[in-house]
């Protein structure tokens, strides 16, 4: 049940959403960044480097957007390093750790599915500027899916131990992926304008591609309709998104005028 | 006061920057690439408009310092660089000539992009066939989509047992 009172403005509701699919991206991507150096195999250690900057790349281009909707001066390093966790719309699902090689993989396929759906729909929005670069960053994530969905079936359907960890991970990741078609105010607003997709329009599809790809790994899929955490949106996170700030936060907010020269 | 009236047209700027490598593949410019996409004169300020090839490309910073360096070492002041996250880049703009440069380099090159009427039902089959740009061999195999820039990927040759990497095609 909505709370809200006051009604956006459609100028208020875009820079919510785009900070919205920026702050998800920025966060998973720090994740991601997580496994530098720590793969299970350097092939692997670099695709999970690579993707994590590819998500870095599309949260740019997306909090640069936002602060020239908003218009009041602020530059993008700002809405990065400069607000708390509760102010962090992110979902709660990217926020978890890491984990290991199974739950990394779990998150993506489920997050990268998404995605591309999401991103199919965004690219054809009413906004040049914001259709361009979704255009650009679903080329990206077609990589990822392809990516993850492939690991999926490889550790699914591979030793009884990869069996076990990567269902362990599906069963452990799916109270988080309910919010992934989480739609409020925000997004209705921009609905009527064509500047935001409507998560409703493919939900079938997606769990479509999940259910075949979980069934061809061998994979028990759990259950659509079971208990589903809530809150990222109205920024409610998990105990986890504190520390990866503190982490990701420390030096900007240690030198705020700080520069590399 | 120095004097600030250049005699340089946007033309020189052009011709300028299609000097600056990519600090990747430096057998390529920036132009080649497609990364340098174009040059306006705007109230005395020249514009240059670069677009990454990646999102999260992290030779873009550095792109920009050498477009910097080299216009300031030939007295140019007044201009600007924008980053353009908007335009969707692709292998296509890569002229013949730098695909070929770049087989030589030993990456094989992007081919032509197809329109894919349904990715979903491409995601089981295996991706591309690239040839080997040491011995043209189509005996190839993906090692990984991802590779040591954003840009490309990691195949094996089965007959020369080389392996190299392909530029890929988006």
């Amino acid at each position: 049940m909505s709370t809200q009172t006051k009604t956006l403005t459609k100028k208020e509701a875009l820079f919510e959403y785009l900070v919205r699919l920026a702050d998800d991206r920025l966060i998973l991507g720090h994740r991601l960044s997580e496994w530098c150096g720590h793969g299970p195999i350097l092939e692997e250690d670099i695709a999970l480097a690579n993707v994590a900057l590819d998500y870095i790349g599309h949260a740019a281009s997306l909090y640069e957007y936002a602060v020239e909707i908003e218009g009041e001066d602020r530059h993008r390093d700002d809405l990065v390093y400069f607000r708390n966790d509760v102010e962090f719309k992110n979902l709660k699902l990217t926020e978890l750790p890491k984990g290991d090689f199974g739950f990394t993989i779990a998150r993506q396929f489920l997050f990268a599915s998404f995605s591309y759906f999401l991103y199919t729909e965004l690219s054809e929005v009413e906004d040049e500027q914001f259709a361009g670069m979704v255009k650009k960053h679903l080329k990206e994530v077609k990589y990822h899916l392809r990516h993850s969905r492939e690991w999926v079936l490889r550790l699914g359907d591979g030793t009884e131990e990869s069996h076990e960890r990567i269902q362990d991970s599906i069963d452990d990741v799916w109270t988080y992926v309910g919010e992934l078609f989480y739609q409020d105010e925000v997004d209705e607003i921009l609905q009527e304008h064509n500047l935001a997709a409507d998560t409703e329009t493919f939900k079938e599809e997606w769990k479509e591609l999940v259910v075949d790809t979980l069934e061809e790994a061998t994979l028990e899929v759990p259950d659509f309709d079971q208990f589903m955490v809530e809150g990222s949106r109205q920024g409610l996170h998990t105990e986890h998104l504190g520390h990866l700030l503190a982490e990701m936060q420390h030096l900007r907010r240690s030198y705020p005028d700080g520069n590399w020269q | 006061m120095t004097a600030t009236k250049s005699t340089y047209n946007k033309e020189d700027i052009w011709e300028l920057i299609s000097e600056v490598t990519d600090p990747e593949i430096p057998v390529l410019t920036i132009v080649d690439l497609g990364i340098a996409r174009d040059v306006e004169y705007k109230d005395g300020t020249f514009v240059i408009r670069i677009t990454p090839t990646y999102s999260g490309c992290p030779a873009m910073q550095a792109i920009e310092k050498e477009i910097e360096k080299k216009l300031r070492l030939n007295g140019i002041d007044n201009f600007e660089i924008k980053t353009d996250f908007s335009e969707t880049w692709t292998t296509d703009w890569m002229t013949e000539d730098a695909k070929k440069r770049l087989k030589e380099y030993g990456i094989a090159p992007p081919g032509k992009t197809e329109k894919v009427d349904n990715f979903l039902k491409s995601l089981e089959s295996s991706g591309d066939h690239v040839p080997c740009p040491y011995c043209d061999s189509e005996n190839t195999e993906i090692q990984s989509e991802f590779g040591s820039t954003a840009c490309k990927a990691q195949y094996y040759c089965r007959d020369c047992n080389e392996p190299f990497e392909h530029f890929k095609c988006i």
